[in-house]
């Protein structure tokens, strides 16, 4: 908990925001659209004896009265899928359609992909990518298990992501009557950055043991790379956006302020039906650019969730 | 197409061709043979899949994408896994039947409550079945209406459950 006490200036009623920290988290799923309607897995869950409560903000989300919703039928069948409801944020704030390109900077282990692909009714495609080969298997494990098709995983670092696989000139597509995708810039990227992961402390109450601020400074460095890179790749006009579960500015609000400068880009506001804070303009004697109080905080007692940070770019020519 | 040495690469996805007849590498199945597949075996119209491609990557691993993409694609994974060709009898993967398995209307079979707990575990199960032997799809009732569980294989007067070790649950 110790490292929460630096954030006391910028959270208010901290009493309760270290409260909610310390209680355990309420198991939320997502329903999986590729493969049920809400309605079905809903009853699906019921047939389990599992009682679901709707989530506001989102149709897909609920929350459930188990804590292992993996061992039910709707899971079985790729029905719902295990998701912290802030976790749900980001995809539904980047909104992708169907037909478009997306892609997924840092996607493993894949609830946010699959939730692109569901959004966008399995069409388009969503490029999946992450650097760690490992949880790689995890991410693919998701998207056949969530019966997705509009998904292609890459295994690179996101800094330096080539769009070379997908440029390639158009070639007869051979008998399919399906039309070629290929393309040079994305419609939209999702930069869903490794980071401290302090808001995720009631899921993993450990997650600070190994807290340091020189960890915090580093993985910011990746973070801002990620994010320029995803505004590169994405073409004028298309949305970038960043989110982190963690509560440090340096690794959220210091992040968008080094690639509004860096990168042609700017932050646009956005609405998403639960309670949040704008994002801070001074932290530890810095001062940030006055527009990244578009950005949004969540905090864990203001609807009882883990904490979350999400930012919404549009690229500029 | 151009496969170049028109050998199977197994690093890479190549698009299946068309038809037999435009087949460069040996032993690759062609998109026309795979959607008779599902045709033949499970009544699933070939129209189902029209709005994807399909790929091969690894030696007889073939995957669908929806949409199409030039080939050859040299990524990680491409869509989803959907069968395996290069054996006498072609299995569907599991997740493939499950999203698509609603639409077979052959070699189906409905298993009760306490049979698709047996299957969703893992477990061999003896079954009457008078149809093919053979990879069926199999199904339960579940929320208003059939939903597939999966590919299962039946044997000798039994159903045999292939479910991959990762998706078996006790439910």
């Amino acid at each position: 908990m110790e490292p929460l006490e630096r954030y006391e200036p910028i959270v208010d009623d901290f009493d309760a925001f270290r409260a909610a920290c310390e209680r355990p988290l309420p198991t939320a799923v997502r329903v999986n659209t590729i493969e049920a309607t809400v309605e079905r897995a809903k009853r699906a869950l019921e047939a389990d004896g599992v009682e679901w409560t709707d989530r506001e903000w989102s149709d897909e989300v609920l929350s459930v009265d188990t804590d292992s919703p993996g061992s039910t039928w709707a899971s079985f069948h790729g029905w719902i899928h295990g998701q912290e409801e802030v976790s749900a944020i980001p995809a539904t704030v980047l909104a992708p359609e169907p037909g478009e390109r997306v892609w997924d900077a840092c996607a493993a282990p894949g609830s946010k992909t699959t939730q692109l692909a569901a959004l966008m009714d399995d069409e388009g495609l969503v490029v999946a990518n992450d650097n760690n080969l490992g949880r790689l298997s995890a991410l693919r494990f998701n998207t056949e298990r969530l019966g997705v098709t509009n998904t292609v995983v890459v295994n690179s670092d996101a800094r330096h992501f080539s769009l070379k696989p997908f440029d390639a000139d158009e070639r007869n597509a051979s008998g399919s009557e399906a039309r070629s995708q290929n393309f040079d810039a994305f419609d939209k990227a999702l930069v869903d950055v490794p980071c401290s992961c302090e808001g995720t402390i009631r899921k993993n109450p450990t997650v600070l043991d190994e807290w340091t601020m020189d960890h915090v400074r580093s993985v910011a460095g990746v973070q801002k790379g990620i994010l320029r890179r995803a505004v590169q790749a994405t073409r004028e006009g298309g949305t970038v956006v960043y989110s982190t579960c963690t509560f440090a500015p340096e690794e959220n609000e210091a992040v968008l302020d080094h690639v509004l400068d860096a990168e042609d880009c700017h932050l646009v506001e956005f609405d998403v039906d639960l309670d949040s804070r704008p994002g801070v303009t001074e932290w530890d004697g810095e001062r940030y650019d006055d527009s990244v109080r578009k950005a949004r905080r969540f905090y864990p007692h203001h609807n009882d969730t883990g904490g979350f940070f999400c930012a919404k770019l549009e690229v500029d020519a | 197409m151009t496969d170049g040495s028109a050998t199977n690469d197994g690093q890479r996805f190549d698009r299946l061709p068309a038809t037999p007849a435009d087949r460069e590498v040996e032993g690759r199945a062609s998109r026309r043979e795979v959607l008779d597949w599902w045709d033949e075996r499970f009544g699933v119209p070939p129209e189902t899949f029209e709005d994807f491609s399909l790929w091969e990557k690894g030696k007889g691993k073939i995957w669908l994408l929806r949409g199409d993409l030039a080939s050859p694609v040299d990524v990680e994974a491409l869509g989803m896994t959907f069968l395996r060709t290069r054996q006498k009898h072609w299995k569907p993967t599991m997740n493939a039947v499950q999203r698509f398995g609603a639409e077979a209307t052959r070699n189906v079979v409905e298993l009760t409550r306490e049979q698709a707990r047996r299957f969703a575990r893992g477990d061999d199960q003896e079954l009457d079945w008078d149809g093919d032997w053979g990879y069926l799809v199999v199904t339960h009732d579940l929320a208003g209406g059939e939903a597939p569980l999966g590919v299962g294989l039946y044997v000798h007067g039994e159903l045999r459950s292939p479910v991959p070790k990762g998706r078996q649950r006790d439910l």
